[in-house]
């Protein structure tokens, strides 16, 4: 018996350009409003964006952009996302709507595994993922399947955070994934304890973002946030993005 | 329609194997459809004979469907998936994503939704047959 998906997984990522996955050990870092945030600021510079909500049991960005519930998919071919704010939008809430999705490991993975299988994306510039937290089932099968996934790592200055950050970090490296950096997020002093450790691990930092209020209060609106410290962020973790991929610049 | 991805996913993957088999031509492909992701023969034959040039000209497609199993984790009681008692959209969700079958269907004993999807979930390649290149 063959589960026929796997051998189309890769083909079904063919056309996009690069894969951006959001991510960190921790939860509650800002994952999402940093996923959300990039793809758009991506999307508002010309480039072709998709943004793949992939924490299943948490999912965020659809309430972040604030997608109207009558908002779905295409059927052709595959699943087409529907375009959202300039962006080919992604999620399990397609399907679970407001409810739990009370998932183990090995259900996310299958999830994930079918989502990856019947998606079909246009041509995009980038695929910017939506990460659970953590290193479970799901984020495994990921760096298995699709190797060319890039990580922007995000991290809060709280050596809680940071110390699940390490860990993770050491995971990629030991995978040999690549790393496009660290964001320190909701930076309310002005230590550079978290930038000095990035660079001993042989990490770029990607630079800060401050704790801003309106961040928050931006849930829904996709222009106001935009127009807090989180999108003021974006230009220099797109630049060391862009410049990463232009052979070019090294 | 949705079961065209996944006839490809299907040639994909029987390609792969007739290319490791060194088979010259694939005259029989066996499909198993659980029946938890719900997905009609008919549409998958279709969708699966608008692809089949080449190594799958003359391919016959046996489509059989499987029963899907499912067990209650904490009380162990074990059920056949059927879509009785669903509405069209939650079918549909289903079929979509099996998984998801965690958000709408509850153990029938104890109405947990931690069951595991035992057998029967999706699309599986389960045999190929040929002729070698001799
Ligand atoms: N720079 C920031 N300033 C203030 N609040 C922030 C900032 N970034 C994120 N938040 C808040 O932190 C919380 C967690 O963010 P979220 O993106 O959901 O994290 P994660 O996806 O990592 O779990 C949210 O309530 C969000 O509004
Ligand atoms: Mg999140
Ligand atoms: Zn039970």
């Amino acid at each position: 018996m063959i589960d026929p998906r796997y051998s189309i997984i890769n083909q079904r990522l063919e056309k996009i350009r690069r894969i951006i996955a959001v991510s960190s050990g921790k939860g509650g870092v800002g994952k999402s409003m940093v996923s959300t945030a990039l793809a758009l600021s991506l999307a508002n510079e010309g480039f072709r964006v998709g943004l793949f909500d992939l924490d299943f049991t948490g999912p965020s960005t659809h309430i972040i952009l604030g997608i109207p519930k009558n908002v779905q998919p295409r059927e052709e071919k595959g699943i087409v996302p529907p375009i959202v704010y300039g962006l080919e939008y992604m999620s399990l809430v397609y399907y679970v709507g407001d409810n739990p999705a009370p998932m183990r490991g090995g259900d996310v993975s299958n999830a994930l595994i079918e989502l990856l299988s019947v998606t079909q994306w246009g041509a995009l510039d980038f695929l910017v993922i939506d990460m659970p937290p953590g290193i479970g089932d799901a984020v495994l099968d990921l760096m298995r399947l699709v190797q060319r996934i890039e990580y922007l790592i995000v991290t809060t200055p709280s050596l809680l955070a940071f110390e699940v950050v390490k860990k993770q970090v050491a995971l990629l490296c030991e995978l040999k994934m690549p790393i496009l950096g660290i964001i320190e997020n909701m930076k309310m002093s002005k230590s550079d304890a978290i930038a000095k450790e990035t660079i001993m691990l042989g990490i770029k930092y990607l630079g800060e973002v401050p704790f801003d209020a309106q961040v928050e209060a931006s849930i829904g609106n996709p222009e106001k946030l935009m127009a807090t410290a989180l999108g003021s962020a974006m230009p220099q973790i797109k630049k060391a993005l862009i410049d990463r991929g232009n052979p070019n610049v090294s | 329609m949705h079961e065209w991805a996944l006839a490809e996913a299907i040639l994909t993957s029987a390609r792969q194997v007739a290319e490791q088999e060194k088979l010259k031509k694939v005259t029989d492909i066996t499909i198993r459809v659980g029946e938890l992701q719900q997905v009609e023969p008919q549409i998958l034959r279709f969708a699966l004979a608008q692809m089949k040039t080449g190594l799958f000209e003359n391919a016959k497609f046996h489509i059989r469907k499987a029963k899907s199993t499912l067990k209650c984790r904490v009380c162990a009681t074990t059920w056949q998936f059927s879509l009785k008692n669903l509405d069209k959209a939650t079918a549909e969700a289903i079929h979509f994503v099996p998984e998801v079958a965690h958000t709408y269907i509850k153990c029938p004993t104890c109405g947990s939704p931690d069951f595991e999807i035992v057998s029967g979930r999706g699309v599986w390649l389960e045999d190929i047959r040929g002729a070698k290149a001799d």
